[in-house]
């Protein structure tokens, strides 16, 4: 395609091909700190790219394309042709990844120790992860988390930080400004923002740890914490894993052994300082 | 129908875990995990390999339960029994 | 040289996987992705030195391959305990039949839905039996319903509620609108039994209809898994049986297929380098179109060549219907998009 890149995000090679410059080049600004691997054969393509020649000029729409794609998608106007990268990448881990069991959850790590936060779109844990991983935490990722299966740990997919709406302010206030991509007004999904991961984040993207704790945030309502079953925690993470039935018994064992090993609270939290201490207080207790 | 005889998946089939109150079955030729409670992990298990039906089945729960054998006890298990069957951890004889 | 030319050559095996650049596999990994062949890439090149990434990538899809393999064995599993009640005996088809005999072309083989093959005096009492063990239509609309049960050679698909997979009826192996009308009689009669307990067709028949499948009953969409099927089970049956060519010959004229099976022979030896025996080995200057057709994707897998696309798909409609009926049906599937 004409215009196109590499990223290494985690396990994961990408290729990038686009029929537009803006989008490849706010990628490469966005990913410009990640370890480059050129010579590596990529796992994953995206594509972006317009449905008939003439709409590259004219009223372009960015469709996305790939190994995988969604029927019926809609395509994006090019202004927000980085959400549709983003969204092409999503989707080639999501359905295409089979090394390891993939959970659509946020995590961060310290002393080697993963806190791992599952949750639906809305609960947060995008949020909490990023404040976090502003703090003494290494950010993990905003988004998906992968289980090794043969050892159990944890390894991260630090992908560029999504940020919505509210908590794009909340982050501008504490970072550099050059760590963010540009302001993304009025999506499909609202306003959107990337933040990009601090640079020790990235440079320890393959560093395992091991999972000590897992917590289903839910934003609302007051301060509570909630012991969770192992049973529980199963279900909710196989609906949360995008691959777990592809991965047959290999995921079965990830999965009992993950919920048996750690342990799980649900967290409700009415605003994300209540929500970080609440979850330091159950890494300080709880925590295996 | 309690006259139906049914037969257990073979045990190297199944790979059994407890996770608390519910157990995880996970079925080696389906690739399927399947979340179930009390009975059906001990309705399974004491199937064995022989093709055996409801009532008989009520009446070994029966014994080892020491329930009351009367009722409907053997409409239940049946029930059960076709549910096992609808996910293919037991199958008709 | 451009991927799809790769692809094809190291499956047939023309090729040897040291000599590509590491980045050379970027394109291969697409269009084979794009063609379905992916996994069935990663079991060809089993053992052969690979870049360390490509062969970690390749031993995830084994072994994805191998799940996926299992639970369409089992959804064979599940119709034959619905059918089994009711006495219908019924014959797979397709990817679950290969897998079910065990067949090379099913090592890595993406499986879609479940194809079985019932005589059709069977095919209400099938319905309603796969109705009465969870399975459900697929909510379409009353045209294509229509459609599918007076002209088509299976009921609208099927779905199971719980397991979410589909399954074909068929009652023959082309449409009946179709002018050519496959011995269905025989097909089922003549079936054979794996070691599993399943029906599949007999290996000639097996080839005709991968054949009739691939080039009399579609626009070529999937057109190299499908002949990689064919190439892979023809050499495999001709292997064991010297004889094969032959029946295989009389099989494919009895169903009135004997055009598509050759040509499908000509493109198998065309790409993969099948060796054919002395009447199968002619050349047909038309054969060009569908080796462009089978090999047209570009080095990031999109399919290339719009107005050849556009013509096998008329084309296929073509063979399928009468003139008239094909307008008709033309014009109400455009109308709706």
């Amino acid at each position: 395609m004409r215009h196109h890149a590499r990223i290494a995000v985690g396990p994961v090679q990408f290729r990038i091909g686009s029929d537009w410059a803006a989008p490849v080049a706010a990628l490469r600004q966005l990913y410009a700190g990640y370890p480059p691997d050129d010579a590596r054969p990529a796992d994953a393509t995206v594509r972006l790219f317009a449905a008939r020649p003439w709409r590259r000029v004219l009223r372009p729409a960015v469709h996305i394309g790939g190994d995988f794609v969604v029927p019926d998608a809609l395509p994006l106007p090019l202004s927000m042709g980085l959400l549709a990268a983003e969204m092409g990448m999503n989707l080639q881990v999501a359905l295409g990844w089979r090394r390891h069991m993939l959970l659509h959850a946020s995590a961060v790590a310290r002393g080697g120790r993963a806190l791992i936060m599952s949750g639906e779109s809305g609960s947060g844990k995008s949020t909490l992860a990023a404040l976090l991983g502003e703090g003494d935490w290494r950010l993990m990722g905003d988004e998906f988390t992968l289980i090794d299966p043969a050892s159990g740990d944890a390894l991260a997919f630090p992908r560029a930080v999504s940020l919505k709406n509210e908590a794009i302010g909340e982050m501008a206030a504490r970072v550099d400004a050059a760590r963010l991509g540009p302001l993304m007004a009025g999506t499909p999904k609202g306003d959107i923002r990337h933040l990009i991961p601090r640079a020790d984040a990235i440079a320890a993207m393959h560093e395992p740890a091991r999972p000590a704790l897992l917590i289903f945030p839910r934003f609302g309502g007051v301060p509570a914490i909630e012991p969770m079953g192992e049973g529980e925690a199963f279900v909710r993470l196989t609906e949360a894993s995008t691959n777990y039935v592809a991965l047959g018994e290999a995921g079965f064992a990830a999965l009992t052994r993950l919920v048996r090993e750690t342990p799980a609270f649900g967290v409700s939290y009415p605003d994300s300082a209540s929500g970080i201490a609440l979850v330091e207080q159950l890494w300080a207790e709880a925590a295996r | 129908m309690a006259d139906t005889r049914y037969r257990a998946a073979p045990a190297e089939a199944l790979r059994i875990e407890a996770l608390g109150e519910l157990t995880a079955i996970f079925d080696r030729r389906s690739m399927q995990t399947h979340l179930v409670v009390a009975p059906m992990p001990e309705l399974l298990a004491m199937m064995g390999d022989a093709p055996c039906s409801a009532e008989a089945l009520a009446a070994r729960l029966a014994e080892q339960f020491d329930l009351d054998g009367e009722g409907d006890a053997a409409a239940i298990v049946a029930e059960r029994l076709a549910e096992l069957a609808a996910l293919g951890l037991v199958a008709r004889a | 040289m451009s991927a799809m030319q790769t692809l094809v050559d190291l499956l047939a095996g023309r090729r040897d996987a040291a000599s590509l650049a590491p980045r050379d596999w970027d394109g291969v990994i697409g269009v084979a992705r794009a063609e379905a062949m992916l996994a069935t890439l990663a079991c060809r090149l089993e053992g052969a030195s690979l870049p360390p990434t490509v062969a970690a990538l390749f031993a995830d899809l084994r072994a994805a391959a191998q799940v996926a393999q299992a639970q369409s064995l089992w959804e064979a599993e599940m119709a034959r305990r619905a059918l089994a009640l009711p006495g219908i005996e019924f014959v797979l088809l397709k990817g679950t039949a290969y897998a079910a005999a065990d067949l090379s072309c099913s090592a890595g083989r993406q499986i879609g839905d479940l194809d079985i093959l019932v005589l059709a005096p069977d095919i209400r009492r099938a319905e309603n039996a796969l109705l009465n063990a969870g399975w459900e239509w697929v909510k379409s609309d009353p045209y294509d319903d229509a459609y599918y049960r007076e002209h088509m050679h299976e009921l609208p698909p099927l779905i199971h509620k719980a397991r979410d997979r589909m399954i074909d009826v068929h009652h023959t192996i082309l449409p009946r609108t179709h002018r050519i009308t496959p011995d269905a009689l025989a097909l089922v009669s003549d079936a054979v039994t794996t070691d599993g307990g399943f029906a599949t067709l007999c290996p000639a028949d097996m080839a005709v209809h991968c054949a009739a499948h691939m080039l009399a009953d579609g626009d070529l969409q999937g057109g190299l898994r499908n002949l990689w099927d064919f190439h892979c089970m023809t050499r495999d049956f001709a292997a064991a049986d010297p004889g094969y060519w032959g029946k295989l010959d009389g099989r494919a004229a009895m169903h009135g297929l004997r055009g598509a099976t050759h040509r499908a022979a000509r493109l198998a030896r065309d790409i993969y380098g099948a060796t054919l025996p002395s009447g199968w080995n002619r050349h047909d200057p038309a054969d060009r179109w569908y080796r462009r057709r089978l090999l047209a994707r570009d080095d990031w897998g999109r399919a290339t060549d719009f107005p050849l696309q556009q013509a096998f798909y008329i084309r296929s409609h073509w063979l399928r219907m009468p003139p008239p009926m094909l307008a008709r049906h033309l014009w109400t599937k455009w109308r709706k998009r």
